[in-house]
């Protein structure tokens, strides 16, 4: 259950490689939870906006995640479009660390 | 499940579309094999080397057999000689328009974009138009009524494919297509694959296609001489023998309507020439199902995910003669496929329909 300010706790951590993304399902709402070679952590949308395929199994490359069916490149930590197929921002969400665990506001 | 007793409509336009939704057919869950995510990640690492290298020997190669063509130029031996330069201007100028259209030949994505737009103009294959066919085409691979890249219909028309050995089919279409971008408009098919968004960008694309035409045209016109023509434009024709080999091999004879590119995809194993041509795309059940691997890593691909598929071709002719009689057979009973054994080491197919052979729908004669 999300707190009374929107905050769910998502993962440890570590369960993040440094350069790469996961894969958090909540209810019926997907997200990908991304950790960036220098250890920062950000949070979007699970699936692609151009097709509802999920973001988790695709490629980070610095602050860009490619989606691994179209190939299509969002920068995660804004959201951005950056490459078709995408033409559509990616939702993302704010994130806080407490004790070793990552926080997603999805509220 | 709808039943249809004449031959199926493989426009995009047609009710094959709607019937391919109703299906669950469309935009669909695939089956994948089970790679490690640690090592589908050194997999999918991008680099600038061999592709930077590939284009450099591309261009070279493209520079000797264009030399050696216009050196024989008015002799008998230019025909031999065009005939090398066709191959070498067509067959990597598709295969670089595809990968660099994935966006992964290179890590830089310039590059990708530099190479894309030469190549697409190279291979006849205006840039926008083409990236989002070929988006469409990995959506709903060979789903009739949605993939606008089947090459092949059941049964086949063999005065398309003969005709298309010279892109005299598939080229007149493209330049009608690129006549009507110049006045704003895009046809019907297009329209259900391209987003509005796009539809500016692939209108002054096809603009400048046709000044380049023109160009090309007119250096004829004042050089009193086709050789121009012969070296930038009618390649794409002359030499397109290989392009369409290549990409007969890659699904026709196998099935439609699946959601399992084990069922409807063909992996060769082919020799390094025709590798460095090709860019490795006869690794084609692997490219289908992890396409954000770069051409460069889909040998170790293969490697880690033959366990779970069918055998591979195991030569460019092999693989001919296999979708040559499945079009011979196919000709006289349209449902015919080739089905291919698993080895026992293989998860089972995942056909995501209830008909394993045609996807529910009855075929004339069948």
């Amino acid at each position: 259950m999300p707190d009374l300010e929107g905050w769910i706790e998502t993962c440890a951590v570590d369960d993040i490689d440094e350069e790469d993304v996961i894969r958090f399902d909540y209810g019926d709402r997907t997200f990908a939870l991304y950790r960036t070679e220098d250890s920062e952590y950000y949070a979007t949308d699970g699936y692609c906006t151009h097709e509802k395929f999920h973001l988790a199994d695709g490629l980070v490359m610095g602050n860009t995640i490619e989606c691994p069916k179209h190939n299509g490149r969002f920068d995660y930590t804004t959201g951005e479009a950056k490459r078709a197929p995408v033409c559509v921002r990616l939702q993302t969400y704010p994130v806080k660390i407490q004790a070793g665990k990552l926080f997603v506001k999805i509220g | 499940m709808s039943t249809d007793t004449n031959k199926r409509d493989y426009r995009l336009t047609g009710p094959e579309s709607k019937i391919a939704l109703e299906k669950g057919l469309v935009a669909a869950e695939w089956y994948i094999s089970l790679v490690p995510r640690k090592r589908l990640k050194e997999l999918m690492k991008r680099r600038n080397g061999p592709a930077i290298r590939d284009t450099i020997l591309w261009f070279c190669a493209l520079a000797g057999t264009g030399f050696l063509a216009c050196w024989t130029w008015g002799t008998w031996w230019a025909i031999p000689a065009f005939a090398l330069y066709g191959i070498v201007y067509s067959s990597p100028a598709d295969s670089r328009w595809h990968e660099c259209g994935h966006g992964t030949a290179f890590k830089t994505p310039w590059m990708n974009e530099v190479v894309y737009q030469i190549a697409s103009f190279m291979s006849l294959r205006p840039a926008t138009p083409w990236r989002w066919s070929h988006t469409r085409h990995h959506t709903d691979t060979i789903i009739v009524g949605r993939d606008p890249e089947i090459v092949a219909p059941r049964p086949p028309v063999w005065r398309i494919i003969l005709m298309d050995f010279f892109r005299l089919y598939g080229g007149p279409k493209d330049i009608r297509r690129m006549i009507m971008h110049c006045f704003g408009k895009l046809d019907e098919e297009e329209r259900e694959y391209i987003p509005r968004s796009e539809f500016s960008k692939a209108c002054w694309e096809s603009r400048v296609y046709v000044l380049l035409f023109i160009g090309i045209i007119s250096w004829c016109i004042v050089t009193k001489s086709f050789l121009p023509a012969m070296l930038i434009g009618l390649p794409s024709f002359y030499g397109a023998f290989l392009v369409l080999v290549f990409g007969m091999t890659q699904h026709l004879g196998l099935n439609e309507d699946v959601l399992d590119h084990r069922l409807n995809t063909r992996t060769i194993y082919m020799n390094p020439i025709f590798r460095f041509l090709y860019w490795n795309m006869n690794y084609h059940i692997e490219h289908h199902m992890f396409p954000m691997i770069p051409y460069h890593a889909l040998p170790a691909l293969h490697e880690e995910m033959k366990d779970d598929c069918p055998p591979p071709c195991r030569s460019l002719w092999s693989a001919i003669k296999e979708v040559v009689t499945a079009l011979v057979r196919q000709g006289k009973d349209p449902t015919y496929t080739i089905e291919r054994t698993l080895p026992a080491t293989a998860r089972p197919y995942g056909f995501g329909n209830d008909d394993k052979t045609t996807g529910g729908v009855t075929y004339a004669g069948s």
